[in-house]
């Protein structure tokens, strides 16, 4: 029946989204407390991430699949694609949430005899969050969309039903795995939004 | 009385820049020493030596009689109270995580830091039931800087370092918070460094003035003599209290 099989790929457009902004989210964390203290590999690391975003998202796809190990055609490579285009939003996010801490909070903190880990956990990780948070929830709603293109590459979700639509010229299967897509961003956004506005209030 | 501190031939230089040259003074138990001059002299800069804020590039800065340099910074720190202009609380933390901050890092018991932190309170003239709870961002600027002032006080520390601590007040709220600093002063018989470009603040408050010009310390003289005193530096900041008085 299509109804189970839209909701079947709908988990799977999901679970490659999550999968990929949560991947995004353990590589982005360590590398913004490390660049946050150095300026020069900040610029590097964040041109290259930067660049890494200006590829068409077909196009990332069609690199990955030659390349052995990381590549070829399936869930794999799709993970590791939305993972690139997730890193930006998150990454950038991150950096400027952590360096926006005010210099004289950071400064009592150390004055306090906070150690640096502390001063990291207690005072620049919770200051940070809701921009951190903003990052993350950018960076979802792009990976929803991206995500439809995966199909491309045997990668699953709901892009699968876009592309059958195509090939078949019937707008009605297109819209079939367009509309739960659109649905799943504006509710990401809603979500992630709410969540957002509840942890700035306490800061 | 023992002495607290002492700047032995202190330096500082960023690169070719020197911020302090050769600065040696002494701050013995119970008094308020004042450093005061203009921006840029390397008052703050002399002042964040002592909890190694700031590294000094040459000489030594002692503190209980031991080079802290020989200090583990962090056990430094927490036992020096440390005031700065906006107060610098913790904006995601409320009035009473603010004061029992040092405590709660030093690993008291909850029951003992609750105690530590209703005293604090009441001490820094803030009624607990109705700061207790509040964010930073609630109270204002001269409620900011009594939290900040009860924080610092907070692990009962023997030194306090102030930096500039009143300047961003109204003129009416910095009184009244300098009177305040004077009566907790007395009260509780703490050293204090205090660095400030108000020379009405200075006299006020400082047992003994050091005036800085441009990273050397120009003049030491207690409050009461500084008013004659004729160096350059020092009358320039005298002739800003005589406008006043001559109108």
């Amino acid at each position: 029946m299509l109804a189970s099989e839209i909701l079947s790929a709908l988990l799977e457009h999901l679970w490659l989204v999550s999968i990929s902004v949560g991947a995004a989210i353990a590589i982005s964390a360590p590398v913004a407390v490390v660049l946050t203290g150095r300026a020069h590999l900040r610029r590097w690391t964040l041109g290259v991430v930067n660049v890494i975003q200006t590829i068409p998202s077909l196009a990332l796809f069609g690199f990955l699949i030659p390349i052995p190990f990381i590549g070829g055609v399936g869930k794999r490579t799709t993970i590791i694609a939305l993972t690139l285009y997730a890193l930006l939003p998150i990454l950038r996010n991150a950096v400027v949430g952590i360096m926006g801490v005010d210099a004289g909070v950071r400064e009592s903190a150390l004055a306090m005899g906070m150690t640096r880990t502390q001063i990291l956990m207690k005072v620049e990780l919770p200051l940070a969050f809701p921009t951190i948070l903003a990052g993350v929830r950018i960076a979802t709603v792009a990976t929803i969309g991206t995500a439809t293109i995966a199909a491309a590459i045997g990668g699953g979700g709901l892009g699968t039903f876009v592309f059958r639509g195509i090939a078949m010229a019937d707008s009605k299967v297109i819209l079939a795995g367009a509309i739960p897509a659109a649905v799943m961003a504006i509710a990401a956004d809603e979500v992630l939004g709410w969540f957002e506005r509840r942890v700035s209030f306490l800061s | 009385m023992s002495r607290l501190v002492e700047f032995r031939h202190v330096n500082f230089r960023i690169g070719t820049r020197t911020i302090l040259e050769d600065v040696c003074l002494e701050v013995e138990e119970g008094e308020t020493v004042v450093l005061l001059g203009r921006s840029g002299s390397g008052k703050t800069t002399l002042l964040k030596t002592v909890n190694r804020i700031v590294e000094p590039t040459g000489g030594s800065v002692w503190f209980e009689g031991k080079a802290t340099s020989e200090w583990d910074a962090i056990q430094l720190r927490r036992r020096i109270g440390y005031v700065i202009q906006d107060a610098g609380l913790f904006p995601h933390n409320t009035v009473e995580q603010n004061v029992g901050l040092v405590p709660r890092l030093e690993g008291w018991g909850p029951a003992r830091i609750e105690i530590r932190v209703r005293e604090l309170l009441k001490m820094a003239g803030l009624a607990q039931e109705i700061y207790g709870t509040r964010y930073p961002r609630e109270l204002s600027g001269g409620e900011r800087q009594r939290v900040g002032i009860a924080r610092a006080l907070a692990a009962d520390p023997p030194l306090l370092l102030l930096d500039e601590p009143f300047a961003a007040l109204d003129p009416v709220t910095r009184y009244e918070m300098q009177q305040e600093f004077l009566r907790l002063r007395d009260s509780l018989k703490k050293t204090a460094l205090f660095v400030t470009h108000d020379i009405r603040e200075a006299l006020l408050l400082g047992t003994r003035i050091a005036l800085l010009k441009d990273g050397r310390l120009e003049i030491v003289a207690r409050a009461s003599e500084f008013e004659s005193a004729s160096t350059p530096e020092a009358r320039a900041f005298l002739a800003t209290l005589e406008t006043h008085a001559g109108k």
